[in-house]
């Protein structure tokens, strides 16, 4: 019976995709093992240690991770609001009652563990996001349907901007994408891209020499769309307000932003180098992962990771370690891991029935899309430093269980994307 | 499903362009580019250098004539200084507090984490100050070294000088040097560097991101231990060269004594010298500018460089020519006037022989002698013209080691000066013979010899027909190498039975009543010698002797030139018989010590020129001005 009641929890579980993220897993075990080996104490295997825990963490993931296969999948349409409104809760009260660590009030602690709600919240609003979606069928064409979701995705993010804690913030805007999915239009990711563009841009070139360029591209595009009068008169209105963002980000770039901020997207962007300071984390992050080479140093034969030149390195920076030890093939082949399990789960989200399914799948192939991106850009150099962890294989209980918590809801949806929810 | 389907492709293609841009990167900074690899090894790497000792130098006893004294470098990390004492600091070693200001700048811009230089040289008695409080100034630690040190204070030119390598060291050397090596600049620490200054030992440390050592790199498969350099075994033999010293003191010129089987260099006098333990220490380069500026150049190597006419002492050479060519037998005889018409001009003769023989001649030094044997070698009826006669008598008398170098193993050497017939008719047109070069026959005219030349020509003599590679350093290493060049005879084509009749003449010039060197004569030992006076324009004449004793189974055969002392008989003969008696017996005997100890005191120096005053070149040739030499003054030298 017993039998045949686990095969019934686990039928039709996508078993590929969680063998990537036991992948993941090990590969962050190994190499957070190596970050924290110390030559001199190197013999026993000890649990007080952070890869010790790191191991406990990863045994009580797969524990969550199966546990949840074993629920009903039905509980999270219906209980999506209720769980929104617990991390949004969380979120507030972490501003009362949380810890200050490295100047953000992220963490509430509990016992010997700490909760850092912004984790849970990105699954609440994944959740309820779906549920929107599902609900109400909007197509993001009317200004209505599109402040709604804007108010459960910004909602959170303004929290955790309160702690502050820019980083994860910025992960909401991965929401972006099931919006575009289910509708949003297109043009609301090129605006964003446009912004980056001429943010960047307005760093790198003369403003004297950008303005002309916006002109003659608006010039073009009106000309194109002479006859159709609205089109024109709407892209003329575009051309004016690139221009004016141009100032405008100059203003809020200053005003905004905290110092630190500010000096790692110049050093990110070269328009500063600081090695001593500010950028001596980036600095030592592609030495490390540069010296790597081809074949990489070896298990635990990078000299970088283990005389500590990089500092943060078994969470935020544990790509350099992958990359000093593995090398280029190494990296290549957790790149891959990354590239696919994203797509599979884009592939999954396609074949749900049910939209709720499929927009939460969105969701969690987003998230981790985010983090990933982010956090390897950041070790290479081509982002601002943002201290979010790479998912499944930086050190952290936090990390790993909200990331398996999201990845396992999918799955479990997924398993029962025959019956309706 | 709806057309929003699609849009799964974006975002999709959206991951995949991603994920390329980040392979991408990685490719850049892994596979394309090594700065990152050669950063991490200099992140983590630190090379300590340990310094060989440079090798010994004996003297051919086996008496250490230098040797290394223990000196001390300061080094510096910068980033571990912490704050301290400065001013304790600064008195200990002797600086002000800018002095301290500029020297840590310096270190931390080289680098904050590596070990610089701070100061370079502590003394033993700074060193013994500091290390008692050296815990008190973090990031301060003394590295040893060694400099060198020369016991007697003697042979500066002869052992040249130790100093730090420069820039263009460096580069020249292709990453052997690092700065702060040593390299030898002159004489013999120069000519023998690469087998004096051993190998450098290299300590490679792992230090992590802490700036805490972790341990030696890969079980110190790459480190090494300093070896220290190579002894060498000079040929000087320190006795006589300080004698040597010590006879040419307040005098200009040089003394070269050469064992004639082995072709070893026994005294190597450079005067003026200076004390080879000024170029030493922390005050080099201070008293490199104030030797640098004394009168009479004593940098100048003068027994290589020195260019000097040979004057009478290359009459033994007119005479071996002449028997070898079968010009002369050793009973023909000339009637010397006192003068020789060489076409329409006189050579003078300092006295009225009548007929004299070879014997005779060379013991009197007469002018009119050799100026016959020269007419006669040069008319040999066997030569078509005159250039074929001079161009053989010029083979012959190249033989002999005159016009060009003989190698000595020391660097700067010069070849001294002999026409060539070509250069005869550039200088003279069509029209020129044996009476217009007639200046040759008595060792004046375009011929200029260094001293090393002269002694060689007299150890040829006195080998009776052979000479060997003079030089300076008889065995290298333990296992005494000497170079293979140094262990051939180089014969110079003139039959042995010629030389006696011409070391007759030697021995008479010394010990016969009528000799002009009759007061250098040695008791109980048969010196035999030439003396010469050169003329010299631009001053008193030189005083030259040559000689080698004893006459059977020479030891020493030697050249003395005391610049603007007049005869020869009266500097440079009884200066080259002190060296010879103390080389042969080990002492002066008689009154000649006292002799000697007066020698020691005259002074004999070219007048010096006046300020701001141009005067013509300085120079030891007695006929040509040298072009490349400048007016010395004062204030300012020249070289």
């Amino acid at each position: 019976m017993s039998t045949q009641q686990g095969g019934r929890f686990f039928f039709n579980v996508d078993w590929i995709t969680i063998l990537i993220y036991i992948a993941l897993c090990a590969v962050g075990f190994v190499n957070i093992y190596a970050s924290i080996y110390n030559p001199d104490n190197s013999t026993l295997f000890n649990f007080s240690s952070n890869y010790g825990k790191q191991l406990i963490f990863i045994i009580t993931a797969l524990i969550v991770g199966f546990s949840i296969l074993l629920m009903d999948a039905k509980f999270f349409s219906v209980f999506s609001p209720i769980v929104y409104g617990i991390t949004m809760l969380l979120l507030v009260a972490v501003l009362l009652v949380g810890r200050k660590v490295a100047g953000n009030q992220a963490w509430i602690p509990l016992g010997s563990f700490r909760l850092q709600p912004s984790e849970l919240a990105k699954f609440g609003t994944a959740l309820l996001l779906a549920r929107y979606v599902s609900s109400f069928n909007p197509k993001f064409r009317d200004f209505k349907s599109i402040m709604f979701a804007a108010l459960i995705v910004l909602f959170p993010l303004m929290l955790i901007m309160l702690q502050p804690d820019t980083g994860s913030a910025l992960v909401f805007l991965s929401f972006m994408f099931p919006l575009y999915r289910e509708g949003l239009s297109g043009y609301f990711l090129l605006i964003f891209l446009g912004m980056i563009v001429l943010f960047i841009a307005d760093f790198l070139l003369p403003i004297t020499l950008i303005i002309p360029v916006i002109l003659v591209i608006g010039g073009i595009f009106v000309y194109q769309n002479r006859r159709k009068q609205k089109v024109m008169f709407s892209i003329i209105l575009t051309t004016i307000i690139a221009i004016a963002y141009l100032f405008l980000v100059r203003v809020a770039y200053e005003k905004v932003l905290e110092p630190h901020q500010r000096t790692r997207i110049e050093i990110m962007l070269g328009q500063k180098t600081d090695p001593k300071g500010a950028g001596y984390n980036v600095i030592q992050s592609k030495i490390a992962i540069g010296s790597g080479q081809i074949t990489g140093r070896g298990f635990l034969e990078g000299t970088q990771t283990k005389y500590g030149y990089v500092p943060e390195q078994s969470t935020d920076f544990i790509f350099s370690t992958i990359g000093e030890e593995w090398g280029f093939v190494g990296c290549t082949v957790v790149v891959a891991l990354y590239l696919f399990l994203l797509l599979r789960l884009i592939n999954l989200a396609e074949r749900q029935r049910s939209t709720f399914s499929r927009v939460y799948g969105y969701c969690v192939a987003s998230i981790i899309f985010f983090h990933f991106f982010i956090n390897i850009g950041m070790t290479i150099g081509i982002i601002p430093v943002i201290g979010i962890p790479l998912p499944f294989i930086s050190y952290g209980g936090s990390s790993l269980w909200s990331f398996t918590v999201l990845l396992f809801i999918f799955l479990k949806l997924d398993s029962n994307r025959m019956g309706f929810i | 499903m709806d057309n929003l389907f699609n849009r799964k492709y974006i975002v999709q293609g959206l991951f995949i362009v991603v994920a390329l841009i980040l392979v991408g990167q990685l490719f850049y900074i892994q596979v394309a580019s090594d700065r990152y690899f050669l950063s991490a090894n200099s992140n983590v790497l630190r090379k300590k250098y340990t310094f060989p000792a440079r090798g010994v130098i004996l003297d051919r006893n086996n008496k250490v004539i230098v040797q290394n004294e223990p000196v001390y470098d300061l080094m510096v990390t910068p980033n571990l200084v912490k704050e301290f004492d400065t001013l304790a600091f600064c008195n200990i070693i002797g600086i002000d507090m800018k002095g301290f200001h500029k020297r840590f700048d310096k270190a931390r811009n080289q680098s904050r984490y590596q070990r610089t230089v701070f100061e370079k040289q502590l003394s033993v008695q700074t060193y013994a100050a500091l290390q008692e409080r050296l815990s008190r100034f973090p990031g301060f630690e003394t590295q040893n070294r060694t400099v060198r040190h020369y016991p007697d204070s003697i042979a500066g030119q002869f052992f040249g000088y130790v100093k730090e390598v420069s820039a263009k060291d460096i580069e020249d050397s292709e990453g052997y040097y690092r700065p702060g090596d040593y390299i030898g600049k002159s004489g013999v620490e120069r000519e023998y560097n690469d087998v004096l200054r051993g190998e450098r030992g290299v300590e490679n440390t792992i230090y992590n991101a802490k700036n805490v050592p972790q341990g030696s790199y890969l079980d110190g498969k790459f480190d090494t231990l300093a070896v220290s350099g190579e002894t060498l075994i000079s040929s000087l033999n320190i006795d006589i060269q300080k004698l040597g010293e010590q006879l040419m003191h307040n005098k200009v010129g040089s003394i070269v004594a050469i064992e004639p089987s082995t072709g070893e260099v026994l005294a190597f006098v450079s005067s003026p010298t200076y004390d080879p333990n000024l170029m030493v220490g922390r005050q080099q380069g201070n008293n490199y500018m104030d030797i640098f500026r004394q009168p009479n150049r004593p940098f100048t190597v003068r027994p290589l460089s020195g260019y000097y006419s040979p004057g009478s002492s290359f009459k033994p050479l007119d005479a071996l020519l002449g028997l070898q060519e079968g010009v002369i037998d050793p009973n023909t005889t000339f009637n010397c006037p006192g003068y020789y018409w060489a076409g329409n001009h006189q050579v003078k003769c300092e006295h009225v022989d009548g007929n004299i023989s070879l014997r005779k001649g060379l013991a009197r030094s007469c002018n009119t002698y050799a100026c016959y044997v020269f007419q006669k070698l040069m008319t040999q009826k066997k030569f078509k013209n005159k250039i074929e006669a001079y161009d053989s008598w010029e083979a012959k008398v190249r033989k002999f080691g005159l016009g060009s170098k003989l190698d000595l193993d020391m660097p700067f050497e010069r070849k001294g000066r002999l026409f060539t017939s070509e250069e005869y008719t550039k200088r003279f047109g069509k029209y020129w013979g044996y009476t217009t070069i007639i200046s040759l026959a008595i060792g004046q005219g375009e011929m200029s010899a260094t001293p090393l030349q002269m002694a060689n020509i007299m150890a040829i003599i006195a080998n009776r027909g052979y000479y060997m590679k003079p030089h300076l350093i008889k065995g290298i290493g333990e296992k005494k190498n000497v170079r293979k060049e140094y262990l051939t005879k180089n014969y110079v084509d003139v039959d042995t039975r010629h030389f006696e009749p011409v070391i007759d003449g030697m021995q008479d010039a010394v010990n016969a009543a009528y000799g002009t060197a009759r007061a250098s004569a040695i008791p109980d030992i048969l010196f035999c010698g030439k003396t010469g006076t050169v003329q010299n324009p631009h001053g008193k004449n030189h005083s030259v002797f040559i000689g080698f004793a004893p006459r059977d189974n020479p030891k020493i055969a030697i050249a003395v030139i005391v610049e603007n002392a007049g005869f020869g008989s009266s500097y440079a003969a009884p200066i080259a018989s002190y060296m010879t008696e103390k080389y042969l017996t080990g002492k002066l005997s008689g009154n000649r010590g006292e002799r000697a100890e007066w020698m020691k005191k005259q002074v004999i120096l070219p007048d010096m020129p006046k300020p701001k005053v141009k005067l013509p070149p300085y120079q030891a040739d007695s006929v040509k001005p040298v072009p490349v030499q400048q007016p010395v003054n004062q204030s300012t030298s020249i070289n």
